[in-house]
């Protein structure tokens, strides 16, 4: 190996470092000064979901329930729950593979969420999409996405569909009125680097579209750190400079702090019809996915993240800071408590529900790749066991 | 890495096999580079390159952004300066993003400068289902690129022929596609000569010769014929292609094995309609027109995206599959 040792190649390949931009202090009235103690509370519920219904996604990985790949959302349920409520309910959203929280926070039922992983026929795709393809289009979530990046120009063309509603058709598709809506694409800070997301914000930035480039920046694209993967990672909205679209950096680990700097950003969005790009710092606690060795880290880094975890803080501040009319805490200890007793229930009953579901019938193989019924579809298909193609 | 003793008992599985080819070229060829995502620090996302940053450092082995048209471009651009990139694509469905640089740019060089210019790259990318993976993450695409001309597509199934081809691959002076079955990754062992050695792209391999059918298969497919024909009756005499490359094709080696036994079944994860086992069928007729008894059959995946794990193993061409096909056939 000594001609490695004295070889000439030596580009020193390590990024430069520089000081990160930190997100912005607000001052002035709050976004979340109106909302009732109850959508709080509400909140606390969704992201325990998301983190239950996660750990119990693991254990069933682990127990061979759920196959294929599965990419875990712990640590990161404030972004997924801060940034949907500021949202209209039909308001489009796209997001990558780690797509639980989106799905769960978006309203999406957890057994449907549940089967899915567990390939059964009543998952929210039939069992055919996975862990990485869930989609509820009555809830407008149109898809985890599996090619990193590539979703970045479908979350572009809903929100450009909503604004040819608006300023040409003058009303719906479905024939209803127009509506003006944000839609907005998450990415991960890994697809910071994919041209699909370059080609997508010059379309949004060039024709003025209403859609919000999510960065949910856990720091790593999987096993590599940001500032060893991007330019510019100190401050990424110099790369939404580039294509004259606002950016904003946000903390994505607390929630209320996340809702009041982001939901400004759509109403602005909305009113405007412009883009946006955000850079929200949020941290996931485990691998990328569930095979990662996780040598690009230390255990006392996740440790320092857990000492901020979103859920404490929200729960300490509802039972503590948060005081109703009554001058006392919105939230009681009991309260909490029976949170989640009611959502370890509920994704018992998520995790039940899928256990006892169908696997899907092998006709399924063939339904859904054009418009059903496809009768020339596979002219010789005998197959699996002797079974013959239904359709035909 | 260096030989561990369970690798001196057991014999090396395919991904010791091809980091061990990898090593080798490195030390020989300082122009091999690896790029790609998560190679280095992690050994790459089947951990085929562990322990090739440690031993040949950060300029050699790339830890690259997440992006793989920027990956297999820059490795163009490479190799186009007389370097020998070797970029991996973590699966074959991301070799979407990349498709442009492969197709358009990696494939045409050659032709487009009239030999001035050259692209000896090898794209390594895990190949094929069975490993309870979702679409893209399961495809087998191989006919699309064998339909690309000037890239050069391999696809081996065994240790030994992994390192023989991967060498040849990364010694060749055109791009070739180098596709690893990746349900085969782990799962079969076999003594492997530990120092370096080439196998010709474009040769196939008979597995066991036979008199009455011949199957001809690539991939992790392989196996499952292995296993078809052991189902079989042990009069019938089958004798088995391993087609190691799939374009440039091995012509003769097939051609010879049917005017031999008059039959031919064709196995393939890929979907049936233009998968390349519809090439294969096609030179049979063109070549041995007058020594068919039966029609050429084919045994594939369905016209339809890979489906998720549940019904993956109804989708694959299993063994049971296989030997039904070659009883039929037989009984022409």
């Amino acid at each position: 190996m000594t001609s490695v040792a004295n070889s000439p190649v030596n580009m020193s390949l390590t990024p430069t470092k520089t000081t990160a931009a930190q997100p912005s202090k607000r001052t002035g009235p709050r976004a979340s000064d109106s909302l009732p103690p109850s959508t709080l509370v509400r909140w606390l519920r969704d992201m325990f979901l998301i983190r239950e219904f996660e750990n119990r996604t693991a254990q069933a990985y682990q127990q061979a329930k759920i196959g294929g790949f599965c990419h875990l959302y712990t640590g990161q349920e404030a972004t997924a729950v801060g940034t949907i409520a500021a949202l209209n309910p039909d308001d489009p959203i796209v997001t990558a593979y780690r797509d639980h929280g989106h799905a769960l926070a978006r309203g999406m039922d957890p057994g449907a969420c549940m089967a899915e992983m567990f390939g059964k026929a009543t998952g929210c795709a039939k069992g055919k999409g996975g862990s990485m393809h869930m989609f509820d289009k009555p809830n407008w979530l149109f898809g985890g996405h599996g090619i990193v990046g590539a979703q970045t120009p479908l979350g572009t063309g809903l929100a450009f569909a909503a604004k040819y509603e608006v300023e040409v058709m003058k009303r719906g598709v479905d024939g209803g009125p127009a509506k003006k809506k944000v839609s907005l694409a998450y990415l991960g800070d890994g697809a910071l680097n994919q041209g699909a997301l370059h080609e997508a914000m010059n379309l949004a930035g060039l024709y003025g579209i209403p859609v919000i480039y999510i960065v949910e920046n856990n720091g790593y694209s999987m096993g590599t750190s940001i500032d060893r993967g991007t330019t510019m990672s100190e401050d990424l909205r110099k790369k939404a400079d580039a294509y004259g679209i606002r950016g904003e950096i946000i903390d994505g680990l607390d929630v209320i702090d996340l809702y009041d700097a982001f939901k400004p950003v759509v109403d602005w969005c909305r009113e405007n019809q412009k883009p946006a790009f955000v850079d929200l710092k949020t941290y996931r606690y485990l691998g990328h996915s569930m095979s990662d060795p996780q040598k690009y880290r230390t255990k006392e880094e996740v440790d320092q993240y857990k000492a901020k975890d979103s859920i404490d803080r929200l729960a300490a501040h509802l039972m503590e800071d948060r005081k109703g009319a009554d001058g006392k805490p919105v939230l009681t200890e009991q309260q909490f408590m029976d949170i989640q007793t009611e959502v370890k229930a509920t994704v018992k009953a998520a995790l039940d529900f899928a256990e006892a579901s169908p696997i899907p019938d092998e006709s399924e193989l063939y339904t859904d790749v054009f418009v059903n019924p496809q009768p020339n579809l596979s002219p010789t298909c005998e197959y699996t066991h002797g079974a013959k193609n239904p359709l035909l | 890495m260096p030989r561990t003793d369970v690798m001196k008992q057991k014999g090396l599985t395919l991904v010791d096999a091809i980091n061990e080819a990898l090593e080798q070229e490195m030390i020989r060829d300082e122009r091999v580079v690896l790029l790609g995502e998560d190679v280095g620090a992690n050994g790459g996302v089947f951990r085929v390159t562990e322990g090739l940053q440690k031993i040949f450092g950060k300029d050699r082995v790339i830890d690259t952004p997440l992006a793989e048209s920027g990956i297999m471009g820059s490795a163009i651009g490479l190799a186009m300066a007389g370097m020998r990139p070797i970029p991996e694509i973590q699966f074959e469905g991301f070799l979407g993003p990349a498709f442009d640089q492969l197709t358009n740019h990696a494939a045409r060089y050659r032709s487009r400068t009239r030999g001035a210019i050259t692209i000896p790259m090898t794209v390594r990318v895990p190949v094929g289902g069975g490993i309870h993976a979702p679409e893209l993450h399961s495809d087998s695409p191989e006919a699309i690129y064998a339909h690309t001309p000037g890239l050069k597509v391999v696809m081996p199934c065994t240790p030994v022929d992994a390192k023989g081809l991967l060498t040849a691959a990364i010694r060749d002076p055109d791009p070739v596609v180098f596709f690893e079955p990746k349900r085969v990754y782990r799962s079969f062992r076999e003594e492997v000569p530990e120092e370096e050695y080439t196998i010709p792209i474009g040769q196939a391999k008979v597995v066991s010769e036979g008199t009455d059918l011949t199957v001809v298969t690539w991939g992790a497919s392989v196996f499952e014929c292995l296993a078809a024909i052991d189902k079989l009756p042990e009069d019938v005499s089958i004798e088995l292609i391993d087609l190691r490359t799939i374009y440039p094709i091995d012509l003769d080696t097939i051609v010879q094995s049917v005017q031999k036994t008059g039959r031919c079944v064709i196995v393939h994860e890929a979907p049936k309609t233009s998968g390349f086992g519809a090439e294969i069928s096609s030179l049979i007729q063109e070549n041995c027109f007058l020594h068919l008894k039966a029609p050429v059959q084919r045994v594939a995946g369905f016209d339809t995206v890979m489906p998720y794990y549940k019904l993956e193993l109804d989708y694959l061409p299993d063994s049971k599959r296989i030997a039904e096909s070659v009883t039929q056939t037989l009984a022409y």
